[in-house]
């Protein structure tokens, strides 16, 4: 990202020298000539401009990130549970909302993009202390540090909504709230400054590690999916599972909610070039190419294994495609994202049709096989199709040429780094998940008891029902 | 006095409505419901879980008629309902032994 400003830099001086020029021979025709200061007000001129623009986008982006929480993903996941529990499943990732962004702005982003060690940033920024207006050209040179304080903030919203779909149907609203804030300091943060925070491990400008991930498949995903799973494995399958029939009840609300997840992902994705730029257009295209292939790649092999193209099928593929694609966005060439997607379609599909059911275990609405195996799968991706033609982040050698980034230009060994930060975020969410899901049940109990379940989330956890057609 | 219920495709409801009231049947209730009878159900795919449906919706038909009319009834639902496929439906009559106009008091025959 430091990396991002010196060409950002570059480019202001760019955009200003043929203007500059301009003035110049404008004056030269028997005017007064140029000042150093006229200059200077007009590189600040230009300055704004660009400014004005990135953040712009980067507004934008920030909001179509939130548009995935709430929204997509409750709708995704509140159309695929039974109908008595539609509102608690909406209601779980709804207060992500509110209490990661409280959790943020006190300390939530400080530890994530704080000064700190390699693991983990610091208390610098707790109450968002020093995050001004002004920009920080740590991470995004062009936008104000606020702007890009509160986009990062979206992403930390949807994380730990994710994981709600693993364990749904069956967990105390208090304890949800309970275990999924403390998940958010304690492996959100960390991970996010081990690849994006200054002086982070994994930091592809200048990480012990460099490990590609352009917006967050390792960060979000990986962690997501995997705490899923473990969490789901801790607290038990649903009463009945699997031999009660527990069929989505709205298809519809599913269908809605993944078409806002896939437009939400352009922010997302092309947001973390965190400019208005050409980089944005490239993970703009990547995003899309490997949603509709992947889309296509899952509902080919449902065919295939099922005998019916589903719309569930379809719409599952499509997010696990955008999963996939997502650390690959800005790295990848739009025929790579392609084959991400085709890839990270048939790759989920088999992980949820043939694993879940062979090792039992109740991912209710496969967290973990969309999540968890689709962001595995995108992370050693990237380092396979990574091209610095697209995105020369390593820099250029000394004869002048970019430094090869993926196994497609020669770096075979950024798939081991690429290996090696999956490993890492396994690793940290296996490890604090289960700390957590233990001290929580310790202390206040995580499961319903049986005839709340049996009541559904609705009545027994909010005293309300999504549907009453009666009244 | 008659009761006639039939069970009925939901797709062929309007159908038999009209063919009732084409044979002078005006007063009838309709209940949307679920059911099998030899048919069993169908089986539906989500992320490749395999659910068996064997409660397919159905609407009933009830109504309580002349025992004259029974034949014109009869006729006018199996006409306007069959397909000739498994699924298309039951029809059972029972007799009544009162009717009552809750507005009047008109009971018997007069209170249909």
């Amino acid at each position: 990202m430091c990396r991002r400003s010196t060409h950002i830099v570059i480019l202001v001086a760019l955009i200003a020298s043929p203007l500059v020029a301009a003035a110049q021979s404008a004056h030269g025709a028997g005017n007064a000539p140029v000042t150093q200061a006229q200059i200077a007000a007009l590189q600040q001129a230009v300055e704004k401009a660009q400014s004005a623009g990135d953040n712009a986008w980067m507004l934008m982006s920030a909001a179509l990130v939130l548009l995935m929480t709430g929204p997509g993903l409750a709708l995704f996941y509140g159309g695929l549970v039974r109908r008595k529990n539609i509102l608690g499943t909406m209601m779980q990732s709804f207060a992500m909302m509110g209490l990661v962004t409280i959790l943020w702005a006190t300390c939530g982003y400080s530890l994530a993009f704080g000064h700190g060690n390699f693991f983990i940033g610091s208390f610098e920024h707790a109450f968002l202390r020093g995050v001004s207006l002004a920009p920080n050209p740590d991470y995004a040179a062009t936008i104000p540090g606020q702007t890009y304080m509160i986009y990062q903030l979206m992403f930390a919203i949807i994380t730990p909504a994710l994981i709600t779909g693993a364990f749904a149907e069956r967990m105390k609203f208090s304890a949800m709230a309970v275990f999924l804030s403390l998940w958010s300091l304690l492996v959100y943060s960390p991970m996010a400054h081990m690849v994006w925070g200054v002086g982070g491990l994994l930091n592809a400008s200048g990480g012990r590690i460099p490990s590609l991930d352009f917006a967050g498949g390792t960060v979000v995903h990986v962690t997501s999916g995997v705490s899923a799973l473990v969490t789901c494995i801790y607290l038990g399958k649903r009463a009945g599972y699997p031999q009660t029939p527990m069929p989505p009840h709205s298809m519809v609300l599913s269908f809605i909610g993944a078409c806002f997840l896939w437009v939400g992902w352009f922010g997302f994705n092309a947001g973390s070039a965190l400019a208005a730029s050409p980089l944005a257009t490239s993970a703009f295209i990547n995003t899309h190419f490997a949603a509709a292939a992947a889309a296509l790649g899952w509902t080919v092999a449902e065919w295939i294994h099922n005998g019916k193209p589903t719309a569930l099928g379809a719409i599952s593929g499509a997010v696990a495609g955008l999963v996939a694609i997502t650390p690959a966005s800005g790295f990848v060439q739009p025929f790579s994202a392609l084959a991400i997607g085709a890839a990270a379609g048939v790759f989920c599909s088999f992980m949820v049709f043939q694993v879940k059911s062979r090792l039992r275990y109740d991912d209710s609405l496969d967290a973990f096989g969309v999540h968890g195996a689709g962001g595995t799968l995108g992370a050693i991706l990237t380092g396979l199709f990574a091209a610095s033609a697209i995105n020369p982040i390593f820099g250029k050698d000394a004869s002048g040429h970019s430094i090869a980034t993926g196994a497609i230009d020669g770096h075979w060994g950024q798939v081991l780094n690429q290996l090696t930060g999956v490993g890492i975020a396994w690793s940290i969410s296996i490890a604090g998940t289960l700390i957590l899901l233990f001290l929580v049940d310790k202390v206040m109990g995580l499961r319903l008891s049986p005839e709340q379940e049996s009541t559904g989330l609705d009545l027994s956890q909010h005293g309300e029902e999504g549907y009453d057609l009666n009244s | 006095m008659l009761k006639i219920e039939a069970v009925l495709q939901p797709s062929k409801l309007d159908a038999v409505k009209d063919a009732l009231l084409e044979a002078g049947i005006e007063g009838m209730t309709i209940l949307e419901a679920r059911g099998h009878g030899r048919q069993k159900g169908h089986t539906e795919f989500y992320r490749g879980r395999e659910y068996t449906v064997d409660l397919l919706p159905k609407v009933k038909i009830e109504m309580v008629i002349h025992d004259e009319l029974k034949e014109k009834a009869i006729a006018a639902i199996v006409g306007a309902a069959r397909t000739g496929r498994i699924g298309d439906g039951k029809i059972f009559i029972s007799h009544v032994d009162e009717a009552i106009r809750i507005r009047n008091d008109e009971r018997g025959e007069t209170a249909l």
